[in-house]
């Protein structure tokens, strides 16, 4: 395939909001999911031949299953406060990139369906019957919502798009008309246990690998335990970091923590994921099926905690939807919470002095912090409101002597997505990647240039791939990307392991 | 008994049948379908009465739209903050003896039409000179709000322009209320300012402005942040977990 021709944005010195381009995306589309890739998750293989009709079942059984959806439909009054606050729209000037334009895809065959008004005065109110180009439309711009959510945030009724696109997406999923990246994705996770089909063997490689690495680093021998049962905390992490960089140098980030800290801990070869990709695809019944593996390997280990690792959706999955899909886990140490992420461990950890830092092994850096926008908006860290705001900045500033936060109205509960969250992660988007990071790239810039800004931190594996991709395409350093827990790692005092 | 009150008197019947039943019936939709996963936007609160005071500034303030947009705020505060008073203010006209805070808000209810419309016109002004926001409008945005700035300059025109006979008025209205019809008088802006009055109520439960039961019922902003203490489960969702590990 020959490479996408497109142009680049241009980094201003503020960000601008572009006039609008009509079908300016129209184009951008993901690959279609093969059959292969939809039946093993019980979705038709292709679009099936009464696609209409099939479709608006769905959309009323949604409107049965989700209040948000119903809400959320009835309630947007145009008012225009979501226009600017997409960073697709910003990066496109695509006017269906505009958060209440792409609900209005959905909301103009609700209406037809749905509603009196619709039905007797589709004109008045803008709605539309679902032919194959509204259809169509779907694929595209519910492909283009990495479901952040930075539009909820700013609506007066928190009318919130992921909602919207996650319930197009299982409309189409439910016609046949998947997105090969997610439901192939999903496939690998039902079948070896994780996103990347490492199976178990290739996984105790790797990180045995991991482990001479430490060793030859601290001479001391830093183990990551794979399925040991009895082990304390069960840490399930995205399967990234067992693979890429810099999500590997997270993972030895933890085990020195757990190392540290003596705790018995393991990973699971059965759950070695934690990613939910089917979050991506609004279903909830796949994202059952992959919680209640975390369940299984919980239960099989024996294990007293459950500890997740530097994943932003996979956060959001696992505070706010474990409980409600794999609970409740009366089994587990109630003194902690279940999930806890390895943020507020290691924190915890900070606190209580049982580990320490030479700060000076990041002296050749000056860090900011990206909000990665499923833990900023999705989730919470710690018993406090905002402590998922609080808890990541208080650990870097524990490990580093040079912390700089970028523009306020860029990060916390305003931040800015990576640009390739929800499913988008895939070569085929990478149009739409690259100008989906722009309003990042924008305010990362201006600390680089105007504060001597080296490297951002992030705590998302979805970030973290996306920024090593697009960080050149902006003319910056794929590597200015790191994980938290590699500056942890870089600068944790090791001893000799206390227990293990 | 003219045919003008007969007909006034029924529209009104219908139009509040119509809002009242039809508001219910969306209210009774939204509070009987489950909301299956939080989803609340943060940082959220972690009580009930936390999430009640949440909802009072959105509903009060409009906190998430200070946020979002300067001017849409402004104009947008402006218009319902005045609807509300010119709403009270028109309650002297449906009781006998008037309350007295309804006596003394009377002066600042006249201001109160003015801001009304003013805040309207800067509104729909956004409607054609954003660019963006005329992308989003479709024609029943526009008939809102000419629905809404012709009661208001109706309602200012029977102060201003041309005097209703509001005592005539006020037993039209108490006779509506007590079944005991009393005739309506017949001057064209108060026949407008009703008529419009009573479209309002009946458009209200299918269109747009149902976002004012809608905030209420919000997940993002209604939920309590207490995912990992508490098991938040569907009834739809209950029935998928049996047989479960």
């Amino acid at each position: 395939m020959a490479a996408p021709q497109y142009t680049k944005p241009e980094l201003t010195d503020d960000l601008v909001i572009p006039a609008i381009a009509e079908n300016a995306m129209a184009h951008s589309k993901p690959f279609v999911a093969k059959p292969e890739h939809q039946q093993p998750l019980g979705f038709p293989g292709e679009l099936v031949e009464d696609w209409h009709d099939k479709a608006i079942a769905k959309m009323g059984e949604l409107l049965e299953r989700s209040r948000a959806l119903r809400v959320f439909l009835d309630s947007c009054v145009k008012c225009g406060a979501c226009t600017d606050k997409c960073h697709y729209f910003l990066g496109t000037g695509d006017p269906k990139n505009m958060p209440v334009a792409r609900q209005d895809l959905l909301r103009q065959v609700y209406r037809r369906h749905f509603t009196l008004a619709g039905r007797f005065f589709p004109a008045l109110v803008g709605a539309k019957d679902l032919t194959r180009e509204v259809l169509d439309d779907w694929y595209s711009y519910f492909h283009q919502c990495s479901q952040c959510r930075r539009c909820a945030v700013f609506c007066p009724y928190g009318i919130d798009t992921a909602e919207i696109s996650m319930a197009g997406r299982e409309i189409m999923d439910h016609i046949g008309m998947g997105q090969k990246y997610s439901n192939e994705i999903i496939g690998k996770v039902h079948k070896f246990g994780n996103n990347l089909g490492l199976q178990e063997k290739a996984l105790r490689a790797t990180l045995e690998g991991l482990e001479d690495d430490m060793e030859e680093e601290t001479g001391v021998r830093i183990r990551i335990p794979l399925n040991e049962k009895g082990a304390e905390v069960l840490l399930v992490t995205p399967s990234a970091d067992f693979f890429a960089s810099p999500h590997i140098e997270g993972l030895m980030g933890y085990a020195k923590v757990f190392h540290q800290a003596g705790i018995r801990w393991t990973v699971s070869s059965f759950a070695s994921e934690a990613a939910n990709f089917a979050l991506f695809v609004g279903s909830y019944e796949q994202m059952q099926k992959i919680a209640l593996r975390i369940r299984q390997a919980a239960l099989d280990l024996g294990v007293k905690r459950i500890v997740f690792g530097e994943c932003g959706h996979a956060w959001r999955v696992a505070y706010s939807f474990l409980n409600t899909l794999a609970g409740p886990w009366d089994f587990l140490d109630p003194a902690y919470p279940t999930p806890q992420h390895i943020c507020e461990l290691t924190y915890d950890l900070i606190q209580k002095g049982v580990i320490t830092f030479d700060k000076s092994k990041n002296d050749d850096k000056v860090i900011t912090f990206h909000d990665s926008c499923n833990v900023a908006r999705g989730s919470r860290m710690g018993a406090e409101p905002g402590g998922q705001f609080r808890i990541p900045r208080e650990i870097i500033k524990a490990c580093c002597n040079n912390f700089v936060d970028m523009r306020a109205d860029t990060i916390g509960e305003k931040t800015f997505c990576c640009g390739g969250g929800g499913g988008l992660l895939t070569d085929d988007l990478i149009e739409l990647r690259v100008k989906g990071a722009m309003p990042r790239m924008q305010a990362l810039k201006e600390v680089v240039t105007g504060r001597g800004v080296t490297h951002m931190a992030a705590i998302c594996a979805i970030c973290k791939s996306q920024f090593t991709k697009v960080l050149p395409e902006y003319g910056m350093d794929m590597d200015m990307i790191v994980s938290v827990h590699q500056l942890v790692s870089n600068a944790i005092r090791i001893e000799p392991a206390k227990t293990m | 008994m003219t045919a003008l009150t007969v007909t006034y008197a029924l529209l009104f019947y219908a139009a509040t049948a119509v809002f009242g039943l039809g508001l219910a019936y969306r209210i009774w939709l939204y509070a009987k379908t489950p909301a299956p996963l939080k989803i609340p936007t943060p940082p959220a609160p972690l009580t009930k009465s936390g999430v009640a005071f949440r909802l009072a500034r959105e509903v009060v303030l409009f906190e998430s739209l200070f946020k979002s947009n300067k001017w849409i705020w402004l104009f947008a505060a402006l218009f319902h903050a005045a609807l509300v008073l010119v709403l009270l203010r028109h309650l002297r006209y449906f009781q006998e003896p008037v309350w007295e805070w309804v006596k003394l808000i009377q002066p600042f209810g006249l201001y109160a039409g003015f801001a009304m419309v003013a805040g309207l016109a800067g509104l729909w002004a956004r409607r054609f000179l954003v660019e963006r926001v005329r992308y989003i409008s479709s024609l029943s945005d526009h008939l809102m709000l000419a629905l809404l700035a012709g009661i208001g300059l109706s309602g200012l025109a029977l102060k201003y322009v041309e005097r209703t006979d509001i005592v005539a008025l006020k037993a039209f209205a108490l006779g509506l209320m007590r079944f005991d019809w009393q005739p309506l008088p017949a001057e064209p802006f108060l026949l407008v300012h009703l008529a419009l009055v009573a479209v309002l109520m009946i458009v209200f439960p299918f269109s747009k402005l149902l976002h004012a039961p809608g905030v209420f019922f919000s997940p993002t902003r209604n939920q309590v942040d207490d995912a990992r203490s508490r098991r938040h489960l569907a009834r739809w969702a209950a029935a998928l977990d049996q047989g479960r590990p």
